[in-house]
C-alpha cells in the first residue's frame, strides 16, 4: 500500500460570489506524479495556490503526512516541504540569480542582513551541481532577464531540489519552452520519481501529460469529474475524455 | 583600461558611475564659470546646510519609489510633525524627547496610513498621497491657525541643538554628517538586509514576490511608514536649524526630493534603484540653483533647468531599461 503525503477533503474556495472550487477530494502518494487536467478557468490554478499557501480554503481539510494542518502562507508550505515551481513567473526579471535563489527564505544573521558570501555559494552549487549549467556566461550574478524560458524553469527546478522538498507543485512547466528544453523538464519530473519525492503538475498537453504521469486528475468548473490510473487508460482514450468533457460539459463513467 | 571597463565592479555599477560623472562634469562647469565663488569655502557650507533637509527624505523616499509606488504627501508630513515637535517644544519647556518621539511616532503614523490606503484599501499610491498630502497640511492650517511658533527659547543653545545643526569644527554643519552617516545606513539595508531584497524583488513583480513567499503588503507598508518617520526627522532638523516653525514648512521640498531620486538613477517603474545614486541626484538637484544663479543666469532659469534635468534623466533611464528588454 503507498504511503499517503498529502490529502485535500471537501476543499471549498470563493472569490467574492465565484465558486472557484467545490468539494474537491484529492490524494497525493509518496512517490507519484499526479497531473491536473482541465480547461481553462476550471480551477487548477486555484487548487495548487491552496496547497502552496497563496491561498487559504473557504473550508475543508488539509492532511500532509497523514497530519491535518492549515497552510496560511507560502514560507509555511515550503517549510512542511512542499515546493512551487511556476512557470517563469516564479523569478524577478531584474534580480541576480542569486537574490531569487533565496528570494523569501534569505540566508541572514540575527539582524536580517543577508550573508551574501554564503548566498552565491550555494547558488553556485545549485547552478553548476542541480542545474548543470556549464555556460560562462550566465553566473550567480546574471539577471534572470537574459536567460532563456528553459534557463529560467532549470533554475527554478534546482531550487525545488536544492531545499529537499517532498512534493513538487509545477505550474505548468513546459509553457512557452523549446523541444529540447520540454525534454528536459519532463525527465526531470519522471527523475523525481527515483528519488521517492511526488509531484503535481498541472500542464495543457496532454502528450506531455501522458508521459511524466502516474495519475490525472480531471478538474472541471471547479470539481474533479474523472480519475484514472495511468495503467487503465491510454493516451488516445484520454484525449477522447478530453473531447467528450469540452463537447458534452461532462465525463461519461464507463464501467 | 579596456580590462578596468569590463570589471566586475564597473559592469553592476554602470547607473552609479554614469551619474557620478555627470555630477563632476556639472561642479566642473561651476568651478570654470564662476571660480571667484566655487573656489572658496562658503559655497559648499551652504550647500551641506541645506541638501540634507530634502536629502534625508530622498534617500528614504528611494525604497517607496523602488517598490514602484510613489509619495506625494511628505511634504505635508514634514508639516505637521514638525508643528507638533513646535508645539510640545514649547508647551514642555524644551523636553526634547517627548518632543521627537511624539513627532516621529506621528510621522510614521501617516506613512502607516498611507501604507494601509496603498494595500488594504487597494488605492493606487499617487491618489491616496495626493488625498493625504491635502489633508495633513490642511491639519496643519487649522491647528495653527496659520501662525508660526517660535522654538528659539527653547531649542538654542542646548545639547540637541548642538548634536542636529552646530558646525563640527566650526565649519562642518552636524546635518551634513548625519545625511552622510543616514545615506551609508540604508545603502546597507537597501543591498544587504532582507527588508531592501524584498523591496526589490516586489518593484520588480509583485505576484512573483508573492509566489516567492514575500509579505507584499507588509513590505509596502514599512516602506511607507519608514518614509514618513524620516520626513519628520527632516522637519525637525529643518526645526532646529531655522528655530521656527512656520504653516508651509515642507511645502517646497516635492519637486526637489522626487528629482533627486528620479535623477539619481532609480527606475521608475520599480525593481531597480540606487541609493547612492540618489545622493548624488541630491548633490546635483540641491546645488543647481546656487550654481545657476553663479553663472550669472538669473533666478529664472532654475526651475527650467530643473526640469530638462529631471525630464532628460528619466527618457534615458527609460531607454537604457527598454533597450535591455
Amino acid at each position: 500500500m503507498a504511503e499517503e503525503l498529502l490529502k485535500l477533503q471537501n476543499i471549498y474556495k470563493n472569490f467574492g460570489n465565484v465558486k472557484v472550487l467545490k468539494d474537491v477530494n484529492i490524494k497525493i502518494n509518496k512517490g507519484e506524479v499526479v497531473a491536473l487536467i482541465g480547461d481553462n478557468g476550471a480551477g487548477k490554478s486555484t487548487l495548487i495556490k491552496v496547497i502552496t499557501g497563496v491561498h487559504s480554503p473557504n473550508s475543508g481539510k488539509v492532511f500532509f503526512k497523514e497530519k491535518e494542518v492549515q497552510i496560511k502562507s507560502v514560507a509555511q508550505s515550503r517549510k512542511m516541504g512542499i515546493e512551487a515551481v511556476y512557470q517563469e513567473r516564479a523569478l524577478c526579471d531584474q534580480q541576480e540569480l542569486y537574490r531569487n535563489i533565496f528570494a523569501g527564505r534569505e540566508i541572514t544573521n540575527s539582524f536580517g542582513f543577508l550573508d551574501i558570501k554564503k548566498q552565491r555559494k550555494e547558488a553556485e552549487k545549485i547552478l553548476r551541481d542541480y542545474i548543470g549549467f556549464t555556460s560562462k556566461a550566465i553566473t550567480v550574478d546574471s539577471q534572470v532577464m537574459g536567460l532563456s524560458g528553459g534557463e529560467k524553469q532549470g533554475v527554478a527546478f534546482g531550487r525545488s531540489l536544492y531545499f529537499n522538498s517532498d512534493l513538487i507543485v509545477l505550474d505548468e512547466p513546459t509553457m512557452g519552452l523549446s523541444i529540447q528544453e520540454t525534454e528536459k523538464v519532463l525527465n526531470f519530473v519522471k527523475g523525481l520519481k527515483n528519488e521517492n519525492k511526488s509531484a503535481i503538475f498541472i500542464d495543457h498537453n496532454i502528450i506531455h501529460v501522458y508521459g511524466a504521469a502516474d495519475r490525472f486528475i480531471i478538474l472541471d468548473r471547479g470539481e474533479v469529474v474523472g480519475e484514472f490510473n495511468k495503467e487503465d487508460i491510454s493516451r488516445e482514450e484520454l484525449v477522447q475524455k478530453m473531447i467528450q468533457l469540452h463537447e458534452s460539459g461532462k465525463i461519461k463513467v464507463e464501467d | 583600461m579596456n580590462s578596468l571597463l569590463n570589471s566586475y565592479f564597473v559592469k553592476t555599477h554602470k547607473l552609479e558611475i554614469s551619474i557620478t560623472i555627470i555630477a563632476i562634469v556639472l561642479f566642473l562647469i561651476y568651478f570654470l564659470g564662476a571660480p571667484h565663488v566655487f573656489t572658496r569655502f562658503p559655497i559648499y557650507r551652504a550647500f551641506m546646510q541645506s541638501m540634507p533637509f530634502f536629502g534625508i527624505i530622498a534617500i528614504s523616499a528611494t525604497f517607496v519609489v523602488t517598490l514602484g509606488e510613489i509619495d506625494l504627501s511628505f511634504p505635508s508630513i514634514v508639516g505637521i510633525t514638525s508643528l507638533i515637535f513646535g508645539i510640545i517644544m514649547t508647551s514642555t519647556d524644551g523636553n526634547f524627547f517627548i518632543a521627537f518621539i511624539l513627532a516621529t511616532s506621528l510621522g510614521m503614523f501617516a506613512g502607516l496610513v498611507n501604507g494601509l490606503l496603498v494595500t488594504k484599501i487597494g488605492i493606487p499610491s499617487i491618489v491616496a498621497t495626493i488625498g493625504t498630502l491635502f489633508f495633513w497640511r490642511g491639519l496643519v492650517n487649522v491647528i495653527s491657525q496659520g501662525s508660526g511658533i517660535a522654538i528659539v527659547d527653547v531649542a538654542d543653545g542646548t545639547w540637541h541643538h548642538m548634536i542636529f545643526v552646530e558646525k563640527l569644527f566650526g565649519k562642518i554643519p552636524m546635518q551634513f554628517i548625519w545625511f552622510i552617516v543616514l545615506t551609508g545606513l540604508m545603502q546597507w539595508v537597501y543591498r544587504y538586509h532582507k527588508f531592501g531584497n524584498h523591496i526589490h524583488f516586489v518593484g520588480d513583480n509583485k505576484a512573483s514576490a508573492q509566489m516567492m513567499g514575500i509579505n507584499v503588503d507588509n513590505v509596502k507598508i514599512i516602506a511607507f511608514v519608514q518614509l514618513g518617520f524620516f520626513s519628520a526627522l527632516a522637519g525637525i532638523f529643518t526645526m532646529y536649524e531655522m528655530l521656527y516653525f512656520w504653516p508651509t514648512q515642507g511645502e517646497g521640498l516635492m519637486l526637489t526630493t522626487l528629482a533627486a531620486v528620479f535623477v539619481g538613477g532609480t527606475s521608475v517603474f520599480g525593481g531597480k534603484g540606487t541609493i547612492f545614486g540618489t545622493f548624488i541626484g541630491v548633490l546635483i538637484i540641491g546645488s543647481l540653483e546656487s550654481g545657476i544663479v553663479a553663472l550669472g543666469l538669473s533666478g529664472f532659469y532654475v526651475k527650467f533647468i530643473n526640469g530638462l534635468m529631471i525630464t532628460v534623466a528619466v527618457t534615458v533611464y527609460a531607454l537604457i531599461q527598454r533597450r535591455k528588454n
